[in-house]
């Protein structure tokens, strides 16, 4: 029963693109089924696959330095009080403010390429992890430290064997809210001033108007970003 | 100002003021980043020399279109949506997976389609609030309990008046988070996509000012961006929570 | 008769997992014009569902219900109001706006509604909080408001579903006196759900006890009140006699019920 609605979502996506396509023709859009052949066509396409590396391990390691930071500066801003609700209003506006405007700064302070890509990736990701994370461990209730306490735990033993396994559900959460972000991070990174990269073929089936292209990367990156984010959701869930 | 204000306030002040010593001492080259100080002054001049202000005018307008169309779609589509329980849950995973998709990957689309003006940013940044919109729309409906749904009943009031009278003024500080979020994903949306590509808006002057070195012009714009941002969103955040506590039972 | 209900009965169709609930009736009730009416029984007998039936909110599943002489069938017909358990003051609506809600809704012209929603909050005690918001009274105050959103469109059947439930006993005593004022105000019929045994006996003209659920009347008492009482009635030997005759008849029916309860039923 569950797997019936988002497949009837797909199927009524699908229809809405054919039906898209057929009232505003070739020149405007590709048809459903053209698009799923050239991405076929170029999955097998050997010069394809190092760009798809290139956005993977740009990603990869963005999400790495995210999730490290993030978790890090979550815990930290959550068990301290004070630290928490100075930085809090900090890590709001700074998570609403349109990060492409940082980018020029972040191009100039590592140059182009990869390690561009890397921090502008982390920068998306390191806010929401924190701040979720951060209210994850607040939440936690006090009966937890105190039963931590009464038990003579040490700090360490306290933060790993009980706050993480209390805020875990939230901390998931944020974690998956993290990870989306993050690559929306790199190949927005990648969309502007790269040599390589999906977002950099992106841009230029753009400039070279081939329709095709640009909506098989489309598809292929919006089908994986939201294939990885559901599986993470269905993982939340069974955690919570 | 309460004492983390205070703190806050002090350890704003020392970052900056670490960025005007560093750059002034030319540990921070200056093709790197130019002091605090210097974007503050830049800031004034451009914006007293009125060169850029048709660009601020329209990325202004651009995001004030997306904000106001997406709020009337939001709050359209989430009305009806929650009153077509079975529709909804059949766009349950989209709404659940759609702030996970790369907007910006619609952007090459969107030029193609709608041309290179103004339409395919106003379309993003539409695009990315919209949902915000609808999503707390729908929760602040969710909410409106039976007992007000009873009474609007026996005011023979009917669905759309019960709807206008009733269930959006009950959901409205919900939908006021919806709008802020609004404001803040327009803004996002829109500066961004004059940032890839564009030939004229704030986003577009950054690119610009960015490629041909000229930091005495990014930086500023840069400035520019945040404080409008920041100043925005933190007085929503300020209006949002007083309308909760004025409903707080 | 003012209002009319015969042979009505409330049927929950069956569910996901869950059976068909026969929650009301076969209920038969006459209220005759002015009267008021209070109902005991024990909890989840179905009186909450009368009140729906009657009110127009919910449809008989069989029999008929009637409300001066027009036949009540799942709409709300001009003339009723309804007080119900949990507040349902308008939070984004001062006290005042919140009693002219209904009259708003009826466009009356304005200075027919300053008029009347003054004189309701004078008469419900609420002048000094007309500017407030509900959020910041207490819950017997936004009751208040709740009564006086009804009072002010002046209607003839006022059904009333334990109002001040959610009060202590001295204010329901108060409350109780209020609703007796507010009932020769008005010169409405009134019907007051309530599980309070003595409220029931000190307010009404008649008492319906009605059985567990599915709710039937087992039997209905005259009070003999006059019509000028208040809540002294409570010192009277009559007012003993008749909540014991209540409590003896409804005692069985609560036990019954509680054991439906613990069976999960």
């Amino acid at each position: 029963m569950r797997w019936r609605d988002p497949v009837l979502l797909i199927v009524l996506l699908l229809a809405a693109w054919q039906l898209l396509y057929l009232a505003v023709g070739d020149v405007a859009l590709s048809s459903p089924a053209r698009t799923f052949r050239v991405v076929t066509a170029m999955l097998g396409d050997p010069r394809f696959l190092p760009h798809v590396q290139e956005t993977l391990l740009a990603f990869v390691q963005g999400f790495a330095i995210a999730l490290a930071i993030g978790l890090l500066l979550g815990l930290t801003l959550g068990a301290n009080r004070l630290s928490g609700e100075v930085a809090e209003p900090i890590l709001v506006a700074l998570y609403s403010i349109p990060k492409v405007t940082l980018y020029p700064v972040i191009l100039l302070v590592f140059g182009i390429g990869m390690p561009a890509k890397v921090a502008f990736g982390a920068i998306h990701g390191i806010v929401p992890i924190s701040l979720f994370v951060m209210n994850a461990v607040r939440n936690i209730s006090p009966v937890y430290l105190r039963t931590a306490r009464v038990l003579r735990l040490s700090p360490v033993e306290t933060a790993w064997k009980i706050l993480l396994r209390a805020a875990l559900p939230e901390i998931v959460t944020g974690i998956r809210v993290g990870f989306s972000l993050t690559l929306i991070g790199t190949i927005l990174g990648e969309m502007f001033g790269a040599q390589r990269g999906l977002g950099f073929l992106l841009m230029q089936a753009m400039s070279l108007h081939e329709m095709e292209r640009i909506m098989s990367l489309t598809l292929l990156l919006v089908v994986f970003a939201s294939s990885v984010n559901a599986g993470l959701l269905a993982l939340e869930r069974r955690l919570a | 100002m309460s004492l983390p204000g205070l703190i806050r306030a002090g350890v704003i002040v020392f970052l900056v003021g670490m960025l005007e010593l560093l750059c002034r001492t030319g540990v921070i080259p200056s093709i790197t980043a130019i002091p605090p100080s210097a974007m503050a002054e830049a800031l004034f001049g451009i914006l007293a020399s009125g060169k850029f202000t048709q660009d601020i005018t329209v990325t202004l307008r651009n995001v004030s279109i997306a904000i106001a169309c997406a709020m009337v779609a939001g709050i359209a589509l989430g009305t009806a949506l929650q009153s077509l329980p079975a529709v909804r849950r059949i766009f349950d995973p989209l709404f659940a997976t759609y702030y996970a998709v790369p907007m910006y990957a619609f952007y090459p689309l969107l030029i193609v389609v709608l041309g290179l003006g103004d339409l395919p940013q106003i379309a993003i940044g539409f695009l990315l609030a919209v949902v915000a919109v609808l999503l707390n729309t729908l929760n602040g409906l969710d909410r409106v309990p039976r007992v007000l749904l009873k009474t609007a009943q026996v005011h023979r009031l009917g669905p759309v008046r019960t709807a206008l009278k009733v269930r959006l003024p009950f959901a409205a500080p919900y939908i006021f988070t919806g709008f802020k979020l609004a404001v803040a994903y327009s803004f996002i949306g829109v500066i961004g996509a004059e940032f890839i590509t564009s030939n004229r808006g704030i986003g577009y002057e950054i690119a610009f000012a960015y490629n041909n070195f000229d930091n005495r012009v990014m930086y500023p714009m840069i400035l520019l961006v945040l404080v409008v941002v920041i100043s925005v969103n933190m007085s929503l955040h300020h209006w949002e929570k007083r309308l909760l506590e004025r409903r707080r039972r | 008769m003012h209002v009319s209900l015969r042979g009505v009965t409330r049927l929950y169709p069956a569910r996901a997992g869950q059976p068909e609930l026969h929650a009301l009736g076969p209920v038969d009730l006459e209220l005759a014009q002015g009267e008021l009416f209070a109902v005991v029984g024990p909890s989840g007998c179905g009186k909450s569902t009368l009140l729906d039936v009657m009110a127009g909110l919910a449809r008989p599943s069989t029999g008929e219900c009637s409300f001066e002489g027009r036949r009540v069938d799942g709409e709300v017909p001009d003339g009723i109001g309804v007080v119900f358990q949990e507040d349902a003051s308008f939070p984004w609506l001062t006290v005042r706006d919140n009693i002219a809600f209904g009259l708003r809704q009826a466009r009356a012209p304005d200075d027919d509604i300053r008029s009347k929603t003054r004189y309701a909050l004078e008469f419900m005690g609420l002048k000094d909080f007309a500017n407030a918001y509900p959020a910041q009274l207490s819950g017997g105050m936004r009751q208040r408001v709740c009564i006086a959103r009804t009072l002010v469109l002046k209607p003839r059947l006022i059904l009333l579903d334990e109002p001040f439930g959610a009060l202590d006993q001295q204010t329901r005593l108060l409350m109780g006196d209020e609703l007796l004022r507010l009932w020769r105000e008005t010169g409405a019929t009134i019907l007051l759900i309530t599980h309070a045994i003595d409220e029931a006996t000190m307010l009404a003209d008649r008492v319906g006890v009605m059985s567990a659920r599915p709710g039937r009347f087992l039997d209905t008492m005259e009070t003999h009140w006059p019509k000028h009482r208040d809540s002294t009635v409570v010192s009277s030997e009559a007012f003993g006699r008749l909540t014991g005759r209540i409590w003896t008849r409804l005692r069985a029916e609560s036990l019954r019920a509680l054991g439906h309860q613990q069976a999960g039923a």
